[in-house]
């Protein structure tokens, strides 16, 4: 017994410890600390991301608005076209606005009226298509944030571990920013990604292994010397960055004239975004910004790379890790950290976590480019076919309102679908070859 | 057999700042079991209630994620580095 609370008073004293050695003075706008998401230790804001006491991801605490929704509102939709006009609800302080920054987000919300007909949707159908941020993916969003937590802490140099996308989003930010940056992939990614993430002049290194490795040595880095003072976006920042994803449940609403879809779409790497969707939307009914009303949150994985979807589909409350092998290399993380969450979301709203093999997603990149005139990377792909799969099966109400998310540009995959989707034919330039070819 | 097992920050005040420890044992639960005798407290901090690694930890032996080497039972061999590292990072 006397063990148990000597025990327990070292680990309060530890706690203690660890909030008195981050910063205290600094200006991220309504957030007002630090809490950690499994057991509700509270820290002060700062550079870390575990909690001491469970090793429980920590999230950012705030004080929100309080008044008038339709003040809030409006003062929303006077704000910047991009992320910024949601700073109220985000940890950053209230001239972000006025810093270098990408200034990311408030991107298309595509009716996609000739994709619902394909998939046999009869309510409406939307994509929300991050393709069109500044470095063509979602990530642009979540960097953003994390500059402004760097900023804040005294960083001069940004990282990252990345599947790609986040690599380039690292890169772009900290040129625009005035950071240096070192990010860190894995060394066999799409060639569209690697040149994207290595053109903004920043140190890009490969490492030999998959991303869980990529994850681990970053992981390790942190605490060693040699990554001393090192804004690690989605590590020793990650409380900051993920709160990026919630802009997207901000501007889908917005978009949708401040209302719930019934319905969304996210795709599953970690599971952070499908978290921070969730959370933003929870944000807005209780700010009175949108009427409360149900809604359902789906989560999509490929085949290869489908720890949570297994998890979901077993009816188990932990995910089990696995080896990755997809196509979809954005969303190949085999050890999703957020992963629990997701099940725990996708439950409570009465939604589903699908999963789809490689050759689904490439038909789901071809069925949205030849409906919508949107090109999706192979995640686009994953959503698009977790989507026609969630209809077959049952899952996803054809009736009702949803929203699909395209993350990325298909730019960046390529070669997921090179192979077929080169010339149709190559004629000599006469119009006796182009009759000979029959496509007039 | 002897390990050398790498300390994660946020339980480095268990081990006086270190950020490797020596540790002796065939498996990790011994290996764990050694870390505690000689830093006493932060068996609690890696392992739950039920004697499990926490679910937001995860450790490697060498480069090999112990989840898919029989958890605590993987084995340690002599002169391998073991790694504990939060999971929550990575990804978005």
């Amino acid at each position: 017994m006397a063990k148990c609370a000597m025990g327990k008073m070292r680990r309060k004293g530890l706690a203690i410890m660890a909030a008195q050695t981050v910063a205290t003075s600094v200006d991220l706008g309504p957030a007002t600390g630090l809490s950690c998401r499994e057991c509700g230790t509270r820290f002060e804001l700062g550079p870390i991301f575990a909690c001491v006491e469970c090793f429980g991801p920590l999230e950012v605490a705030y004080e929100l608005p309080t008044g008038d929704p339709e003040a809030l509102r409006a003062a929303i939709e006077a704000g910047p076209n991009n992320i910024w006009r949601y700073a109220p609800l985000l940890p950053v302080p209230a001239d972000v606005a006025s810093k270098p920054s990408l200034n990311p987000g408030f991107t298309k919300l595509v009716d996609a009226a000739n994709l619902a007909k394909e998939l046999g949707v009869t309510g409406k159908l939307y994509v929300k298509d991050d393709s069109g941020n500044p470095t063509h993916s979602f990530k642009d969003r979540v960097v953003a944030i994390a500059v402004e937590a760097a900023r804040a802490f005294g960083f001069t140099t940004l990282s990252c571990s990345s599947t790609g996308n986040l690599a380039g989003a690292v890169g772009a930010a900290a040129a625009r920013a005035g950071f240096r940056s070192c990010v860190f992939i894995p060394h066999d990614l799409e060639q569209g990604k690697v040149v994207m993430a290595g053109v903004y002049g920043g140190d890009l290194v490969g490492i030999e292994g998959n991303y869980d490795d990529v994850n681990r040595f970053c992981s390790e880095l942190i605490g060693d010397p040699l990554g001393e003072g090192w804004g690690f976006v989605n590590v020793n920042l990650r409380p900051y960055y993920g709160e990026g994803s919630k802009t997207l449940a901000y501007e889908i609403c917005e978009q949708l004239g401040w209302q719930l879809p019934d319905q969304i779409v996210i795709p599953i790497a970690s599971g952070s975004q499908l978290t921070k969707i969730d959370k933003g939307l929870q944000e807005l009914i209780k700010l009175g910004l949108v009427e409360d009303k149900p809604y359902k949150i789906f989560g999509a994985q490929a085949e290869g790379c489908s720890p949570v979807s297994t998890a979901f589909k077993a009816g188990h409350d932990v995910v089990r890790p696995q080896k990755p092998n997809t196509i979809a290399k954005s969303l190949a993380i085999g050890n999703p950290a957020d992963g629990p969450y997701v099940l725990d979301i996708a439950r409570r709203t009465g939604g589903f976590v699908e999963d789809v093999n490689d050759e689904q997603v490439v038909e789901a990149i071809k069925i949205l480019a030849q409906t919508e005139g949107i090109f999706a990377e192979t995640a686009g792909g994953v959503t698009v076919g977790v989507t026609k799969k969630l209809i077959e099966n049952g899952q996803l109400d054809p009736a009702l309102t949803t929203v699909v998310l395209n993350t990325g540009d298909g730019l960046k995959t390529l070669e997921a679908v090179a192979a077929d989707s080169g010339q149709t034919a190559t004629i000599r330039p006469s119009l006796d070859a182009f009759r000979a070819a029959s496509l007039a | 057999m002897s390990v050398n097992v790498r300390i994660p920050t946020i339980l480095r005040t268990y081990t006086g700042g270190q950020a490797e420890v020596p540790a002796e044992g065939a498996t990790l639960a011994e290996v764990i079991e050694s870390l505690e005798k000689n830093h006493p407290g932060i068996a609690a901090r890696v392992l739950d209630d039920q004697g499990k690694l926490r679910r937001f930890v995860n450790v490697y032996v060498n480069d090999d994620d112990v989840r898919f080497e029989g958890g605590l039972e993987a084995v340690t061999p002599d002169g391998a580095g073991v790694s504990i590292i939060p999971a929550v990072a990575g990804g978005c």
